[in-house]
């Protein structure tokens, strides 16, 4: 009878679904962050550029012991950047222990356009986590490479027709420099809080 | 002869009255509430954002805008498909009759390019609404910083 083994095949590929289903789920519901985990899959945070607020090169290194956040975008943004970035401050106001121990990476997509003192000046703006940073052509693509982060700019003497795109992603790596979570800019300001409250805690990025 | 189109004249001009009333301009329909604008530092950029309510029975159309403190004002829309930022300029927002449309961060926005004057936090800027028909509405938007978000206090100027 081929109909009925196809049929059991069927039943038993069936049942194992569900049964992967079922272990995804309780999986999910043990899972303590809110955004993505990406721990073990994402690659540990290294990256080489100019720092926009004192003009030195910095690398990760420098980010030892702080919970970092990475985050891609450009100062002609007047929109979507300072919106991400604004939620960003407001959470890390609601974290005790955030201010001096998280720094935010601010890198420039396009840093013909982006000098360094804009760059500062608009980092600023969001509190003194942030941190604006300056690759040549060559880092960035490498760091963006790294996180699989898509970008793309195209000049034009006319400003209305310059046009940049990016990856809304953002990155978190604990204090060790290991990547742990991803999350995006339509995510909740509480779910960012309660993310930031385990990277503090030390007992999980330890 | 004369004498009788003399006689008509009033009605007829009452006629166009009535005809303009029911015909009125969308901006006439429009109220604008929340409306600020996002300040970046020096020549940056910024973004502005209200909320236009529509009154009327027709859908009316935010073509683009203008303003004496800014050189250009272009209406655009922000994107985020496939987790890729993306900002376009676009011909027209509708905003459906007896309904609401908002530009709010992430979304539509006004980009506000080379103020003729620095333009700092707390001051109101005058924006000049264009609809589709080609009526406009005088708008003002507060100034905040950087770093503010939708959830402030923008608020004044209903029409």
């Amino acid at each position: 009878m081929p109909d009925r083994s196809r049929l059991a095949a069927t039943r038993r590929l069936v049942l194992a679904a569900l049964a992967a289903a079922a272990l995804a789920g309780c999986h999910a519901s043990s899972q303590p962050w809110h955004a993505t985990d990406v721990s073990g899959s994402t690659p540990d945070l290294s990256f080489d550029m100019t720092r926009a607020s004192d003009g030195k090169t910095v690398t990760q290194a420098d980010y030892r012991g702080r919970i970092v956040l990475l985050y891609f975008g450009y100062t002609y943004c007047p929109d979507i950047c300072p919106m991400t970035l604004s939620h960003l401050a407001q959470a890390l106001q609601q974290v005790k222990g955030a201010a001096g121990n998280v720094s935010v990476l601010f890198v420039t997509v396009d840093p013909a356009r982006d000098d360094l003192k804009t760059l500062k000046d608009y980092a600023a703006n969001f509190g003194p986590e942030f941190v604006g940073m300056r690759g040549t052509p060559d880092e960035l693509a490498t760091l963006a490479k790294r996180y699989r982060v898509a970008y793309s700019v195209h000049p034009d003497p006319d400003p209305a027709k310059y046009v940049v795109t990016h990856s809304s992603a953002l990155y978190a790596f604990d204090r060790n420099g290991k990547a742990r979570l991803l999350s995006t800019p339509d995510r909740s300001q509480d779910d960012l809080v309660h993310d930031l409250h385990l990277l503090l805690d030390p007992g999980v990025s330890a | 002869m004369r004498f009788r189109i003399a006689r008509a004249l009033p009605w007829l001009l009452g006629g166009l009255c009535l005809g303009a009333g029911v015909h009125a301009g969308e901006a006439d329909h429009i109220h604008v509430s929340q409306a600020w604008i996002r300040l970046l530092p020096g020549d940056l950029p910024a973004g502005a954002y209200a909320t236009l309510e529509n009154d009327g029975d027709q859908p009316a159309s935010l073509k683009g805008a203008s303003s004496t403190r800014y050189a250009s004002v272009m209406l655009h829309q922000s994107s985020h498909e496939g987790g890729v930022n993306r900002m376009a300029m676009v011909d027209s927002m509708a905003i459906p009759a007896h309904g609401r449309a908002a530009l709010a961060p992430g979304g539509y926005h006004l980009m506000l390019m080379q103020a003729a004057a620095p333009v700092k936090a707390g001051d109101t800027v005058k924006v000049m609404l264009h609809f589709g028909d080609g009526s406009t509405l005088d708008a003002d938007f507060l100034a905040r910083p950087a770093n503010a978000t939708d959830a402030g206090t923008g608020t004044e100027h209903t029409h």
